[in-house]
């Protein structure tokens, strides 16, 4: 088990992430284990997935198409994205998509090159949990909560952009 | 001008704390070198040839007095006395130290100023018109829409680490003086047929190594769409980008590859989900912004007034700086004033802490204390009264700034290349000046009329060589600098792409080509016709016999 971070929180995690080695084959791990499938793996045997006694989940690359999660994404209690170096921003929109376009509710985790200076913006886009990277502190990580008080921006968790808080600010006080 | 509110404020603020502590972090090792250079270019800080650049955003071109002065005492207090705009209406400052950076922000801040976005994989400062607000042919200021997009882009979280950086221009006049047409969008006034006024999108210019015009997606935006519609262009921009090669990531690749009709057809599905959303403008937001624009309390004044025109009358300098140093105003009785940071000797853009003052000190005397940076590399003093004119003019004069070449081939927009940049193949610095020795003579220069010269020290086309009506590019051959020499290239609505004449030029025999060049035009130009229009008529071939001829 590892820490995690979820709902502003340090928390220990059940999940198992798995990725395909260099032969694109994934670690065998006990059936009873609930585990993080990549989803192009799992959506070439769906049925396969729903016998096992733990819990599946699916992780997105960024190169995968949220579109084609959409009709599923109410069976997953979990959806992770994977951001296989911080600086490759795709997985920002497959975020928005998932939580804006496709109504997902359940936890939406950002894992891989994930840290303090990141989780701001990777929470206005919709995402509740992070898996930090290897070495990177957790608390640190918490700060990256509160650097920004405000922001512009029309965001899943703030739909109203701060143009319209302002101008109904300036209609009450009229 | 925009002022902060309280919010405002906080943002810039939090920021200049996040890049003090992401500063102390790196310093203390906590980030290492790659996880940390993202991070400092998001906030303009380039590590370059001598020491850390530094990048200030003046958010489309736009100073205060209080700003300007600001920035003199940055010069003064953290760098060697002097800053350089860009071509990109921005400030760099070549010299300060590192873990200085922090203090320079949070001086910044005081001021409603900052550095981020001006560099790093994001959406930069947003650029428009220098004369907004002030030109005659204006349908609409561009000014809120240019605040209400830099809100927008600032810090905005999901387009934070796009494949690459983004670059976008607003144009609110007839005449495009903004360079819509080579920026990864360009929005373009218009109005449709019912007489409602609207932006023209184009998608995918821009210069670098693959220079490309860009193609028009949306003929009609209506003004209230313009966040949800950047949101989809930017949204199939990040998810589609090339990001596995740095020179092929812009956008305009992309539009290339799906064709313009195709990356349309995927920004317009990707519209129908935002549109109406939230991010809609409503007319009482825009008027909100708009109301930071009004008109300064202009005089009723007779145009011409009497003392100048007889200034003009007695005083042929004078009259010839009017004639090419000033611009006309919607105003009757006032004009903009474009003080030339291209007097020979100075590298072009560059000004000193002290000239920073002096400026700063006429727009308040002379304006209303507002500053323009215009993407040729000049300032502009925007509402001045045509009775002040001859005073502005001395005063100019006592400072460098009056170089009577604003528009002319003198006039050259140019990066810093060799001498600072480590990316040059070439420096640019000593070239353009040996140009503008060559031409130093006023009343030739003045017979050869407008001429758009542009210098870049690499391909990267910081200087925009692409679209001078005469471009040079450093080049590197065996170590050596070179320079080629392109044609034919401009800006505006008719924005074309110069094409090389031929071989490269070593460094020395850069002017003398420029002579050649320029005897070609002028026995060839026909009743009045500008370089640029002679180049279009009588091609390429006629200048390269001359420039490459053994016995000329
Ligand atoms: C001194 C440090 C500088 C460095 C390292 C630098 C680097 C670069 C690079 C690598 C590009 C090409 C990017 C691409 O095509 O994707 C570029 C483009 C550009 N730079 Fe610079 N630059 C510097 C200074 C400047 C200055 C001083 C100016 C203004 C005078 C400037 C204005 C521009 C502009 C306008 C472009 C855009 C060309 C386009 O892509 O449309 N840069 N710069
Ligand atoms: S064009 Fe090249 S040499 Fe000039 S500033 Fe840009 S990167 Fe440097």
């Amino acid at each position: 088990m590892r820490s995690i971070i979820k709902d502003g929180q340090v928390v220990t995690d059940s999940w198992t992430v798995l990725r395909p080695d260099e032969a694109g084959q994934l670690p065998e791990v006990a059936s009873e284990r609930d585990v993080v499938v990549p989803f192009a793996i799992w959506k070439a045997e769906p049925a396969m997935w729903q016998n096992r006694a733990g819990q599946v989940a699916v992780w997105l690359a960024p190169d995968d198409e949220p579109a084609e999660l959409a009709t599923h994404l109410a069976s997953f209690p979990l959806v992770a994205v994977d951001f296989p170096a911080f600086t490759d921003g795709r997985g920002y929109s497959i975020g928005r998509l998932l939580r804006e376009r496709y109504r997902y509710q359940g936890e939406l985790r950002a894992l891989g090159d994930v840290w303090q200076d990141l989780v701001h913006y990777l929470w206005q886009v919709g995402f509740n949990s992070f898996e930090i990277k290897e070495g990177k502190n957790l608390e640190d990580a918490l700060k990256g909560f509160g650097t920004f008080s405000e922001r512009y921006h029309s965001t899943w968790r703030e739909p109203e952009p701060l143009f319209r808080r302002r101008n109904s600010r300036h209609e009450n006080v009229a | 001008m925009y002022r902060y509110d309280e919010v405002d404020y906080r943002i810039v603020r939090e920021r200049v704390e996040q890049f003090r502590d992401q500063t102390r972090r790196f310093l203390a090792g906590e980030l290492s070198e790659d996880e940390f250079r993202p991070l400092r270019l998001m906030n303009g800080l380039y590590i370059q040839r001598h020491a850390p650049m530094l990048r200030i955003a003046i958010p489309y071109g736009h100073l205060a007095s209080r700003q300007l002065r600001k920035l003199a005492h940055i010069a003064r207090t953290y760098d060697k006395g002097y800053g350089h705009f860009t071509t990109r209406q921005n400030m760099q400052f070549n010299w300060p130290a590192l873990e200085r950076v922090p203090d320079i922000l949070a001086e910044l801040a005081e001021v409603e100023m900052h550095a981020i976005q001006t560099s790093g994989n994001c959406v930069r400062n947003t650029t428009t018109d220098a004369f907004a607000g002030v030109a005659a042919d204006e349908l609409i200021d561009p000014r809120p829409y240019c605040e209400i997009i830099r809100q927008w882009s600032t810090l905005h979280p999901e387009f934070a680490f796009l494949p690459r950086k983004f670059k976008i221009a607003v144009s609110g006049s007839v005449e495009d003086r903004a360079a819509t047409l080579v920026h990864d969008v360009g929005l373009h006034v218009v109005r449709n047929a019912d007489g409602e006024v609207g932006f023209k999108v184009i998608v995918g210019g821009g210069l670098g190594r693959t220079p490309m015009v860009g193609e028009v997606i949306r003929e009609f935006l209506p003004t209230h769409h313009i966040l949800t519609y950047l949101d989809a262009i930017l949204r199939v921009y990040n998810r589609y980008g090339r990001r596995d090669n740095k020179y092929k990531a812009r956008i305009k690749i992309l539009v290339k590859a799906l064709t313009p009709q195709g990356f349309a057809a995927k920004v317009e599905d990707e519209w129908l989900h935002l549109k109406d959303g939230p991010a809609t403008l409503r007319d009482v937001d825009v008027a909100h912004y708009a109301s930071f624009f009004n008109d300064p309390a202009y005089e009723t004044r007779a145009a011409n007034p009497e003392g100048f025109a007889a200034k003009l009358a007695e005083d042929r300098a004078f009259a010839r700086w009017v004639e090419h140093n000033t611009r006309t105003h919607k105003q009757p009785g006032y004009r903009s004033v474009v003080l030339s940071l291209k007097k020979t000797g100075v590298p072009p853009g560059d000004i000193t802490a002290e000239q920073m003052e002096a400026v700063a000190d006429w727009s308040e005397r002379f304006g209303f204390g507002e500053i323009r940076v215009a993407h040729e590399q000049n300032v502009i003093l925007p509402d001045v009264k045509e009775s002040d004119l001859y005073e502005v003019w001395q005063l100019a004069r006592s400072q460098g700034f009056a170089t009577p070449n604003v528009g002319l081939l003198t006039d050259i927009i140019c990066c810093p290349g060799g001498d600072f940049c480590s990316l040059a193949n070439a420096r640019s610095i000593p070239v353009a000046e040996a140009i503008q020795r060559k031409f130093d003579d006023l009343d030739y220069l003045h017979d050869l009329g407008e001429i758009d010269c542009n210098f870049s020290g690499c391909m990267n086309a910081c200087g925009h060589h692409h679209i001078g009506n005469i471009g040079i590019l450093g080049v590197d051959k065996n170590g050596e600098e070179w320079y080629q020499i392109t044609l034919g290239g401009s800006q505006g609505n008719h924005t074309a792409i110069g094409k090389v004449i031929g071989p490269s030029f070593a460094q020395a025999d850069v002017p003398l080509a420029f002579e050649k060049i320029m005897n070609l035009y002028v026995e060839q130009r026909q009743d009045g016709e500008r370089f640029i229009e002679t180049v279009r008529r009588i091609g390429l071939e006629p200048f390269k016999e001359r420039v490459y001829a053994k016995h000329h």
